[in-house]
């Protein structure tokens, strides 16, 4: 958990990614940018999961990618074990992606249909032949299959022979296929029916455990998020809105942009219907390409004032709450943070 | 008001006024290559004015197709209704010439779908699209239909209204492109809405703004609203009775705040079991084993039955009828009394 004798496995310090809008075809000029990433900062450690909340467009799935270097970041960086992953290339590269690996949304379409599922689970060893010798190949394939909860005799089927949950399991073992210590999970139960989901995530932790992983995950469904993670961040238009712990945000969040998104949530439980308070958000989300001054969340927030339009909330522990012992005190990125009690979605 | 009709023969329930929709008994198949699917296989319900009935299922359990019949909007071939009556007003609509069921689609019974974005057409401007409803159907003319629009987009609440009328769907974000779908379906004051998964493409906090004008819609014009979604949360939010579909079944139905508080169904039960909730955070989640079934081979007796931990012999071969489990409850399970007492 994140202890603080402990050194994060993954340091993000001030990560921007910035895509350039450009005008005309052969002089292609650069007009602007959409500022998908926008100085975000935060510390995976060891054994631990870090969820990842916000809403389509605030940038949590092109973190993903700048944490596997799939993406190059505008500036920034990414330490891995202390190591800037953002600077390698090659080799390096090659050795510290070994290390930490991915699983996708979608599992229809992140998985070959032309490929055998022992291929590709057993693809990764292709890349790197020293973690498997090649005879050990098709056995540590069917031990893969047996961890994940599939039949270790469906080696040789292919992709449309499985269901939505089995092809995210098959996902899963691919992404461990390497030993690897950190997973990011890119939405990974989102696009399964509600019943698998369940299943879905009781395996993840059951891995979890099993192979002292460290999980980004990253979902929009806040209930499942709690469920799983250690620590919590929300993210708004490119920016980190708020982080602490799973009771801290969900219990004492200090940002009206959490608050609002955790009342949002639709709660199941009919009784809770007449009795809780909703904040309804007018608007929409501001385009990333031209997002508002000072703080991004000012044009939707109830409490925005001059101030907020002018300077930029910086995240940390506001200052109300510095030095004391509560809950409430963790790093939260408004000017006029402040506890506001909202019936919680998980 | 709860009526809840225990297959095609039971009499509608007493000194109640007739619902506005009634299904009865609907089968509904798909011929492919590979077999028949048979996609809803015997669904009763029915909604009242005003009333919200939520459908709620996984996908393959038949409860978009049921929407589609009702609007008749079912790719036939290779959909083929081989039995059932939908009652409208109290006309069977599956009886209708196709004529008599355009007057009806969109001016009596409207339906908003989960993907606005693929659901207007990206090369008229909204606005036309919007009058198009009153040319088609009122005979407008275009500049009475264009004012007609701009007053429905005001009323959905899109700001500027006058000004964006002509703008082109992908002007408009998510949670706008549902709310012009909104306006599309209110435009005639139909009776009845059909809301398939309305918000799922949305994210929570447009969701909530989307959630909010529909039941605010809804009350004003005292419609009947069916809404057809996997999502436990939205249902205890805005439904007042829900029927939960299983492999083109009914296998539960009853008013929103009993199913939360004790389901009848072991696998309302185990949906329910499945969120993530506060007090187990750090255990492991209850999980529904298996997988649903594949529609070419449903599971003799209860559909369920390869799931369910309360499944005995009875349950592989008798199919369950849907057993009054309480007033306005139903549940198809042979074990329902020793589900809801437990």
């Amino acid at each position: 958990m994140s202890d603080s004798t402990l050194e994060p496995i993954l340091s993000v310090r001030n990560l921007v990614k910035h895509f350039p809008l450009t005008q005309g075809i052969l002089f292609k000029k650069q007009i602007g940018a959409v500022k998908a990433v926008d100085g975000i900062s935060f510390d995976l450690y060891p054994g631990e999961t870090l969820g990842i909340v916000g809403e389509s467009g605030c940038g949590k799935s092109t973190v993903a990618k700048l944490l596997m270097n799939l993406e190059q970041a505008t500036s920034g960086e990414v330490f891995y074990k202390g190591q800037d992953i953002t600077r390698l290339s090659g080799r390096a590269l090659k050795a510290v992606r070994r290390n930490i690996q991915m699983v996708f949304q979608d599992p229809y379409t992140s998985l070959n249909p032309r490929m055998t599922v022992g291929d590709i689970i057993g693809e990764p060893f292709d890349i790197h032949p020293e973690v498997a010798p090649k005879g050990d190949r098709r056995k540590r394939v069917q031990e893969l299959l047996d961890v994940v909860g599939l039949n270790p005799e469906y080696l040789n089927r292919y992709p449309h022979q499985f269901s939505g949950g089995q092809r995210q399991r098959i996902g899963i073992a691919r992404g461990l296929a390497l030993n690897p210590e950190v997973i990011i999970c890119d939405e990974p139960v989102s696009a399964l029916d509600v019943s698998v989901q369940a299943q879905v995530v009781n395996l993840m932790e059951k891995l979890q455990d099993e192979f002292g992983l460290s999980y980004i995950f990253i979902a929009h469904d806040l209930s499942i998020v709690r469920h799983i993670s250690d620590r919590v961040g929300v993210m708004y238009l490119g920016k980190m809105a708020e982080i602490g712990t799973d009771a801290e945000i969900y219990d004492h969040p200090t940002h009206p942009y959490t608050q609002a998104l955790l009342s949002a949530v639709p709660v199941p439980d009919p009784e809770a219907r007449e009795h809780r308070e909703r904040i309804i958000l007018t608007g929409d989300v501001p385009s990333p390409a031209n997002p508002p001054s000072g703080c991004r969340f000012r044009t939707r927030c109830w409490k925005a004032q001059e101030r907020c339009s002018q300077e930029v909330p910086l995240l940390a522990v506001p200052s109300v709450f510095a030095g004391q012992d509560t809950p409430a005190a963790h790093e939260s990125a408004c000017h006029f943070a402040a506890e506001k009690d909202v019936v919680h979605a998980a | 008001m709860t009526v809840i009709s225990e297959g095609a023969t039971a009499a509608p329930q007493a000194a109640q006024t007739a619902p506005l929709l009634e299904v009865r008994d609907l089968h509904v198949e798909f011929h492919t290559r590979d077999g028949v699917a048979k996609a809803v296989n015997g669904v009763n319900y029915s909604v009242q004015a005003g009333e919200t009935l939520a459908v709620l299922g996984e996908s393959g359990s038949g409860k978009s197709v049921t929407a589609q019949a009702i609007m008749g909007i079912l790719d036939m071939p290779p959909g083929r209704i081989p039995q059932g009556q939908i009652l409208f007003q109290g006309q069977d609509m599956l009886a209708m010439s196709g004529e008599q069921r355009r007057k009806i689609r969109g001016r009596k019974i409207a339906m908003i779908f989960q993907d606005a974005l693929s659901s207007l057409n990206p090369v008229l401007s909204v606005g036309y699209q919007l009058g198009e409803m009153f040319r088609v159907h009122q005979g407008l003319s275009r500049k009475a239909a264009k004012a007609k629009a701009i007053e429905l987009m005001d009323r959905v609440r899109i700001p500027a209204a006058a000004e964006r009328v002509n703008d082109y769907p992908h002007q408009f974000s998510g949670g706008m492109r549902q709310r012009i779908m909104i306006a599309m379906a209110l435009a005639l004051e139909p009776d009845l809405i059909i809301a398939d998964e309305p918000t799922t493409a949305l994210d929570v906090t447009v969701q909530a703004q989307v959630m909010d004008l529909l039941a605010e819609l809804q009350r004003e014009y005292n419609m009947g609203l069916i809404l057809i979604t996997h999502d436990l949360g939205v249902v205890a939010d805005v439904a007042d009775k829900i029927a939960v579909m299983y492999a083109g079944r009914i296998v539960e139905t009853a008013p929103v705040h009993q199913i939360y508080a004790a389901p009848a169904h072991p696998y309302t039960k185990g949906l329910l079991q499945s969120i993530p909730r506060l007090d187990r955070k750090g255990q492991e989640l209850y999980a529904i084993k298996g997988l649903p079934p594949n529609l070419l081979h449903i599971p003799s007796g209860c559909a369920f039955n390869p799931r369910c931990p309360m499944a005995q012999d009875i349950c592989r071969t008798e199919v369950p009828v849907l057993h009054t489990a309480g007033p306005g409850r139903g549940s198809a399970c042979h074990f329902w009394k020793e589900t809801l007492g437990e």
